[in-house]
């Protein structure tokens, strides 16, 4: 299925919900309002046109500029053979998204990841804390603004 | 003998149902493996909390091997990042190469000539072989075996020697670069990697009859760790660990990439054979099979190769129009996707790395729960994960 067909199939469940759509390029994707984000999750998995049933990946894309954090979540069907992404903008100062991991599980770690590197606060999300930095670690280092730590624990950190 | 076999081979179920439990007063035990330990291939720690010789639950925590990759990335040029890219899957460094230069090119538009695209698959699935040598050997040494482990090291070094003479790395090769490949390849190089290819055959029959058939191993791995098909889908398991529980699901035919279309290959997939379908003997045997395959794709391959430039012409700096991609390559351990996001600079905006082996470990708290302790180490080796690309 071709990226504008699953647009289409998509339009008619979130009318209102969908902000922009990219039929053509090399990354075809819709980006939806945050609060929808959950409710299409549900419609790309369980449409029987649609079956994403693999959660490839969540990538967060800081963007000072648009003060916003972006949210790419890719997706392949591996029944049907098509893949798409879905994107949601958040607000940079406070961001927060329900979490997909209900849909697929495969987006507890995922989104862990983005908590841990870009401070996005995944709601229910059954075990949010960092992942791949320690716990007592300070900031989100893939913001672009992240000030490069000096020291940790004592320890010095060359410049 | 009924005793003994209670003793070993009591399903994990009977303890749920208070069988043998009940007799016994149990008290739960946290244990810490790893995170240096020798089954957790790499710096793994994984909380387990016991009861007796069941695990209640497993918690991995990773990131020890965390080097901030995503954040070099913006801070390099493209061209800089393809030796960074070789830590990631250091036993797949070609296939890591591969990746990250098909996104590039992609997202810039680049064509790369026939033969280096052809060398991209030979290197490629040369590396795969060696990748799953590494993984059947270290599996049977989890298991207990090892004597597989050596021969599968003896094999693997010939392909490093392979390596070693066309790019001179035997491990960090940076030979597959932004347009192409490093450098043609020396004198005599595919006689040998022919000589190589009907030397490799036969051994594999040897796994067979060593590991993959062997009693005792398929006791320790056959209905082991099992991983249903939905279950493989809904955490993102890749590569051999979701085709192992039985999904035909490989991106080189699925969206074939340098040429993949024109060669003739199966895709192996778990059947049960051992056990259930999904099981660990099915994850580790679906490897088995793949390194076959490789090596009917590097045959035909190498049949195909023409003679022409390696390299298309490709400015020194690399530049991309704004823009972004999400590419996906088929890794010896899985899919690994570049989520490559330019805004028209040297470097990149945002490059996030998807690595398989991150996905395929998530999956870990989920059929460690109520699972017995040995079968942990069974569970993980079958999964084959490398830290590195774990933690990036």
């Amino acid at each position: 299925m071709t990226p504008s067909e699953i647009i289409e199939i998509l339009k008619p469940h979130e009318g209102d919900g969908i902000v922009s759509a990219a039929a053509d390029g090399t990354h075809p994707h819709v980006v939806v309002k945050a609060q929808r984000l959950a409710a299409v999750a549900a419609v790309l998995k369980t449409d029987w046109r649609l079956r994403f049933d693999l959660l490839r990946c969540i990538s967060a894309i800081d963007w000072p500029a648009q003060n916003g954090v972006e949210l790419s979540y890719d997706l392949i069907s591996t029944s049907l053979g098509h893949a798409f992404a879905v994107k949601v903008m958040l607000d940079r100062a406070d961001p927060q998204v329900e979490s997909v991991a209900g849909v697929w599980p495969a987006a507890e770690w995922h989104e862990r990841e983005a908590f841990d590197l870009m401070g996005v606060t995944f709601l229910r999300h059954p075990d949010l804390r960092r992942i791949l930095l320690p716990e007592d670690w300070v900031g989100h280092p893939l913001r672009k603004d992240y000030p490069y730590p000096v020291a940790y624990k004592g320890l010095k950190l060359n410049p | 003998m009924k005793e003994i076999e209670r003793q070993y081979r009591h399903p994990p179920d009977l303890y749920q149902e208070g069988e043998i439990a009940s007799d016994i007063r149990t008290e739960e035990l946290t244990l810490n493996m790893g995170p240096q330990h020798p089954s957790t291939h790499g710096v793994l720690r994984v909380v387990l909390q016991t009861d007796g010789e069941l695990v209640l639950k497993a918690t991995p925590y990773i990131g020890y091997l965390h080097r901030c990759a995503e954040k070099i990335a913006e801070k390099v040029s493209y061209r800089q990042f393809t030796p960074y890219t070789d830590r990631l899957d250091y036993l797949a460094a070609m296939n890591n190469n591969l990746g990250f230069a098909l996104a590039v090119e992609k997202l810039g538009g680049i064509e790369v000539p026939a033969r280096a695209e052809y060398l991209r698959v030979i290197f490629g699935e040369l590396n795969r072989i060696a990748s799953h040598l590494v993984a059947t050997g270290c599996y049977g040494l989890d298991m207990g075996a090892f004597t597989p482990f050596v021969y599968c090291f003896r094999e693997r070094e010939y392909i490093l020697d392979l390596f070693e003479a066309a790019c001179g790395a035997r491990l960090t090769y940076s030979y597959i670069t932004i347009g192409g490949v490093r450098e043609d390849l020396p004198e005599g190089w595919i006689g040998r990697c022919r000589a190589f290819l009907d030397y490799l055959e036969p051994k594999i029959v040897e796994y067979n009859n060593l590991l993959s058939y062997n009693h005792i191993f398929i006791n320790r791995s056959g209905n082991v760790g099992v991983c249903s098909r939905e279950l493989a889908l809904a955490y993102g398991l890749t590569g051999s660990c979701l085709r192992g529980s039985g999904v035909e699901w490989d991106l080189r035919k699925a969206t074939p990439y340098c040429r993949y279309n024109e060669f003739d290959f199966d895709i192996p997939v778990g059947r049960g054979e051992k056990g259930t379908v999904g099981d660990c003997w099915d994850r580790y045997f679906v490897r088995i099979q793949e390194m076959v395959q490789s090596v009917r794709i590097i045959r035909q391959a190498l049949d195909k190769l023409t003679d022409g430039p390696v390299q298309a012409k490709v400015p020194r700096v690399v530049k991309l129009p704004p823009g972004e991609i999400y590419y996906e390559v088929e890794n010896p351990r899985g899919q690994l996707g570049f989520h490559l996001v330019s805004e028209g600079g040297a470097s990149p905006y945002r490059l996030k790395i998807r690595g398989p082996s991150f996905c395929n470990l998530s999956i870990l708290p989920v059929v460690a729960r109520n699972c017995l302790l040995a079968d942990i180490s069974a569970f993980l080796g079958s999964l084959d994960v490398v830290m590195g690309e774990v933690d990036r």
